[in-house]
């Protein structure tokens, strides 16, 4: 199924998707959420929570999912070493925003080995710890689908939103000032396609859809693994971060850090609500702003801030602060 | 593939075994995450290491490389002894029941007439007993101590679990499940289908792997139902085309032979292969050989094959050796007694065994030619990369002239799927630069040779004066020319067999199939099983149309596959004696009380009766073979050999060395290492992450895995302390190479025969040029010796050691 007319998303990526150009279809208008008080949409269309389902018991760890968000997104990775590991590149950057990661795990409870193969990006997370944490408004915006997208013309290259991340997943590109990660190819989905990854993956272990129907054909893979003998077979959809547009079938979904550390409960950083969250009075985020910062940092080394970028975040934050005197997000969750 | 990928949806039971079908084969992979998700079908993986394959898989067991005839055997002893046999299919549809030969036996790892000093067999007793009618003997009671099935029975004693864990280190409970998930496939309404490539085929007994389970799937009564088959997952795209179209030094297109020296004239040449029928009633479809073999001959040489000329028969080479295959080639260029070599979309400085002897042949040419879309280590072979390609340039006299070609995505044409089905693409871009179609290129070649020929007479003019060239434009033969000259034409009317009056075919169109196909000059067939794909409905390879009403993956109007559209081959054999499917879930043809019908082309004539004609017409039997006869140089049963480096010796006969009747050159045998100097085992394979040598030339695929490495257990790291991710060094006989070390749990050590065996997987994608890090092929380390029936070299099992690497020799 495609972009049918009464249909305000496309469905699946497993279909045939619409080889007529059409006007986007998914922007501003859509925009239910923003960092720093960055613009909304006054009138949002509601449209349909979309998901991109992974499912590690189909993947094969083919990596044709990385070389299609490469080529759709005209990123660069680097050619670069093997250091007695699958994984390549080493770790996401901010030329590769989906890495499958690899675990040898040797299952205790029935003596057998494992290689459990992670498709690792970006979750999009009903309440997206990154867009918390941004100080730059409108650098991160949320759609009233669920995807998260980082608008980088916006982005002031601070890296707080990979503070905020409790998935690890953005990155600082040090060359562009931007912080890089998947859009869940928000620029295909608004005219009718699936995400890259899904489109090209072999197995259909990535399938895209509204998060209805993705947890209904999770559902359907749950019951296939438990008859052959994974009972601990379940969705991954972490209530912690109010769930997630990307979600996972895992054979052991009571132990979903066996797959290279996805995290078992993630939530945002306490330091992250703390400084942002709608829970606390605006006055107190902002006068305690310098020294969660240097809690940040210490606690995210990837982050890579600056002092310089500090300094501007804080300008930043004061400034929205004192201009609109609003919480400086919605507030909606 | 004797089934097609989308059938693969149909199975209850995936066997990967001698391949690794997720990786080197991910998009066909597709099917068998389809028949696991809406079909409930269970994945065995059965291989050296824990693959990505067997990351997917239900069930998992190792083996140690180049020991799977005696997995195979076991479980071919396990299924009899526990009754898992399809009983009906089997005493229907096999040899079981026909008599061999007293004279014929086995004993010490040989079978009868082995001759230590040819290296070869008299296969003479390996023969049916004949009545005074010409017909074999049988008994279908199975009782006859000679029958085919007690044969077996005996043949395959040996080979008990304990056997099993012996030989190959897999552990005898995993033999086992696996061997309880295998005997289900007994039952009439459940299918196994074996998914298989190089990991069988690169062995010196690669053919009699293949055997092996062709025979458990014969007993199990898999061959020609949904769901089953015998899949030969081939190596490239266009793989299955190339052997289609007799690419190979002893074959002409469709599997029609080029002459040997014995067969000096047409007589002497067809006598050998009109083969009679075995058993009455039976069809033997190779009696139609001499329509194929002159509608050959008339779209080669059209007016000049001439009936009076037994169709220019003396026009065709005569082999004065079974085949110039390319160990031979290289061997005899070793020799200094090859002049020039073309080498055509081929980088044999990689993709052949031992590197050390190709580098030196390539360097005793005159000339060598290379057509190829990328630059190519072969024809850079003379230039020195330091350690990656250490060689002298000066020392080389050999002249390279590269004739850039253009690649498939800027090609019209049809490429042949595992599956025999020739779909048709077109080109999505001009080529490049220089870079001209491989058509054009020969046709350039071939009029200029043709132009010499006509001005200077020569040896022997005739085969290239008269060689038929209708195109329309001669220095362009276009796709679609080419692939009508395939199909055939009717070169005068022809007509019904039974009633003459009756035209099927006017003079100057295109055959239907070849079916219309004569040996009396009235037709021209480039390539007899591709007869069809191009007729007078048009070209049949572009349909586009994926119906399917059948619900089991047939798509007969996607594409067009050989013979005749036929999807899955054998598939009479889907339905029982009385021809009633023997799963009507799974019906893909019936009988109706006069004539075959269903969702795909019968594999039988449409009124063949069932209980009358059986299933495997294109044996003289009709039946199949659980016995091969003398048609294999290695045994009509396959038996037990140890590659040719091993680390344990031959149970059955511990002076046997390798397959006793493959192919040596003594500059080879000279090569080979032993286990005392060189105590692990290796074998080859491909990632998923790149094709051959071809993709790492693209920037994306090289990023994906950029550098070279080895695999190796964790244990053997620890005996060797080596690091994940450590340099190391690995050697062989004939070679050494540097390497990534990438330490896994995937690979355990395995006890054979009673010693502790590793194995050390080693990569093949890496090289001197191209946007990846500079690397080596396993061919650095591998010996030359190919497989007893085809030659292919044995890439899959051989002996090396391994240090950590001290110095810089990595770039």
């Amino acid at each position: 199924m495609t972009m049918a007319p009464d249909l305000d998303s496309p469905r699946t990526a497993v279909a045939n998707p619409p080889v007529q150009p059409m006007e986007s279809n998914l922007g501003q208008g859509d925009v239910v959420r923003s960092s720093a008080g960055g613009p909304v949409a006054e009138n949002p269309r509601d449209l349909t929570d979309v998901a991109k389902l992974i499912d590690v018991s189909k993947c094969i760890g083919c990596k044709a999912c990385q070389t299609a968000c490469v080529e759709w997104n005209d990123t660069h990775p680097e050619i670069g070493i093997n250091v007695g590991i699958y994984e390549n590149p080493l770790d996401l950057t901010p030329e590769m925003y989906t890495l499958m990661r690899f675990t040898e795990y040797d299952n205790p409870d029935t003596g057998d080995f494992e290689w459990l193969i992670r498709k690792d990006g970006c979750m999009h997370c009903v309440d997206p710890g990154c867009l918390k944490a941004c100080p730059a408004p409108g650098a991160i915006v949320q759609y009233s689908n669920g995807i998260v997208d980082f608008i980088s013309e916006n982005c002031i290259g601070c890296g707080y939103c990979i503070s905020g991340c409790p998935f690890d997943i953005p990155r600082l590109s040090p060359t562009q000032h931007v912080v890089k990660k998947c859009t869940l190819c928000s620029d295909r989905v608004a005219v009718g396609q699936g995400p890259a990854c899904a489109k090209a993956c072999p197995t259909q272990a990535i399938t895209f859809g509204t998060k209805d129907d993705m947890t209904a054909l999770a559902a359907e893979r749950i019951e296939d693994l438990k008859s052959r003998g994974y009972d601990n077979a379940g969705l991954y959809d972490p209530q912690g971060v109010g769930g997630t547009h990307v979600m996972y079938v895992l054979h052991h979904a009571d132990k979903p850090s066996l797959y290279s550390g996805l995290p078992d409960d993630p939530k945002i950083s306490d330091v992250v609500e703390g400084w942002k969250g709608p829970t606390k009075p605006v006055g107190i985020a902002a006068v305690g702003l310098a020294a969660v910062g240097a809690a940040a940092m210490a606690l995210f080394t990837r982050s890579r801030v600056t002092p310089q970028d500090e300094a501007e975040a804080t300008e930043l934050v004061q400034e929205e602060m004192r201009g609109s005197g609003q919480p400086d997000d919605r507030g909606t969750v | 593939m004797t089934n097609s990928w989308t059938d693969i949806k149909n199975t209850d039971l995936v066997i990967v075994m001698g391949g690794n079908a997720a990786e080197a084969h991910p998009c066909g992979f597709k099917w068998v995450t389809e028949a696991k998700h809406h079909r409930g079908a269970k994945l065995i993986v059965v291989d050296p290491r824990f693959t990505r394959t067997a990351s997917v898989s239900d069930y998992y067991a190792p083996i140690r490389p180049g020991t799977d005839i005696t997995f195979l055997m076991g479980m071919i002893r396990w299924m009899i002894e526990n009754d898992k046999v399809q009983w009906s299919y089997v005493k229907a549809f096999t040899n079981a029941s026909f008599l061999v030969k007293e004279e014929f036996g086995w004993s010490d790892g040989l079978f009868t007439g082995y001759d230590e000093e040819k290296r070869d067999y008299d296969r003479s007793s390996w023969e049916y007993q004949l009545g005074e009618d010409g017909f074999a003997l049988t008994d279908p009671t199975l009782q006859h101590p000679r029958c085919v099935w007690n044969l077996l029975k005996a043949h395959v004693d040996a080979y008990t679990p304990e056997m099993v864990e012996r030989v190959c280190g897999t552990p005898k409970e995993r033999f086992l499940k696996i061997a309880e998930m295998i005997g289900e496939c007994s039952s009439p309404t459940k299918t196994m289908t074996s998914m298989y490539a190089l990991g069988w085929t690169q062995h010196s007994k690669g053919s009699q792997n293949i055997r092996g389970m062709a025979m458990l799937q014969l007993i199990l009564g898999n061959i020609g139902v949904p769901g089953g088959g015998m899949n030969a997952l081939r190596g490239h795209s266009n793989i299955q085309g190339l052997t289609d179209i007799g690419l190979m030094s002893n074959l002409i297109p469709g599997y029609l032979n080029i002459p040997t020296e014995k067969e000096p004239d047409w007589e002497t040449y067809m006598k050998s292969r009109q083969f009679k029928p075995l058993l009455p009633g039976q069809t033997s479809y190779w009696q139609n050989y001499s329509k194929f073999m002159v509608s050959f001959q008339k779209s080669m040489w059209g007016d000049a094959a001439t009936a009076e000329n037994d169709w220019a028969y003396h026009y065709l080479p005569k082999l004065d050796v079974p085949a110039y295959d390319m160990l031979r080639m290289f061997e005899l260029m070793d020799q200094g007694k090859v002049n020039l070599y073309f080498c055509q979309g081929f980088n044999p400085l990689l993709a052949l065994s031992n590197r050390g002897k190709n580098t030196s042949a390539l360097s005793k040419l005159k000339l060598l030619v290379v057509m190829d879309p990328l630059q190519t280590e072969t024809a850079r072979f003379w230039e020195n990369h330091g350690a990656f390609n250490d060689v002298d340039p000066s020392a080389i006299q050999t002249e390279v002239i590269e004739l850039p070609t253009s690649c498939f995505a800027e090609d019209e044409g049809a490429l042949v799927n595992s599956g025999r089905w020739l779909q048709w693409h077109w080109a999505a871009a001009e080529p490049p630069g220089q870079a001209k179609h491989d058509t054009w290129i020969m046709a350039q070649i071939f009029l200029r040779v043709r132009e010499l020929y006509a001005a200077e007479g020569g040896a022997f003019p005739d085969p290239i004066l008269n060689l038929t060239w209708p195109y329309a434009d001669p220095s362009t033969p276009m796709p679609d020319e080419l692939a009508r000259e395939m199909n055939g034409t009717a070169l005068a009317d022809v007509t019904d067999p039974a009633d003459p009056t009756k035209v099927l075919t006017a003079a100057g169109k295109q055959v239907k199939s070849f079916a219309e196909l004569r040996d009396d000059g009235s037709t021209a067939c480039g390539c007899w099983i591709y007869s069809g794909c191009f007729n007078e409905d048009g070209n049949n390879m572009a349909r586009r149309d994926n119906s399917d009403p059948s619900g089991l993956g047939v798509h007969s109007n996607w594409a067009w596959s050989w013979p005749l559209n036929r999807r899955t081959l054998y598939n009479r054999a889907s339905a029982d004696l009385d021809g009633k499917p023997w799963d009507p879930e799974r019906a893909l043809l019936s009988w109706n009380g006069e004539r075959w019908e269903g969702f795909d082309v019968p594999d039988i004539a449409p009124t063949a009766k069932p209980g009358e004609v059986m299933p495997f017409i294109m044996n003289p039997e009709g039946v199949s073979r659980l016995f091969s006869r003398g048609m294999m140089r290695d045994g009509p049963f396959p038996t037990h050999m140890e590659p040719f480096e091993s680390p344990v010796q031959n149970v059955f006969n511990d002076r046997m060395r390798g397959n006793p009747v493959a192919r040596m050159f003594e500059s080879d045998a000279a090569t080979l290492g032993t286990s005392d100097e060189f105590p692990f085992v290796a074998t080859s394979y491909r990632l998923t992450e790149h094709f051959h040598y071809w993709t790492k030339h693209n920037k994306v695929n090289a990023a994906m895995q950029p550098e070279f490495f080895v695999e190796i257990s964790e244990e053997l790291a620890a005996e060797k302390g080596i690091q994940r991710g450590g340099k190391v060094r690995v050697w062989s006989k004939r070679g050494e190479v540097w390497a990534k070390a990438l330490v896994t749990k995937r690979i355990k050590p395995l006890t054979c025969d009673g010693k502790t065996v590793h194995v050390v997987g080693i990569p093949l994608h890496w090289g001197f040029v191209g946007a990846a890090k500079k690397g080596w092929g396993p061919n650095s380390l591998t010996p030359a010796v190919g497989d007893a029936n085809i030659e292919t070299p044995e890439f899959k099992a051989f002996l090396v050691n391994i240090e950590p690497a001290t110095g810089e020799a990595l770039a």
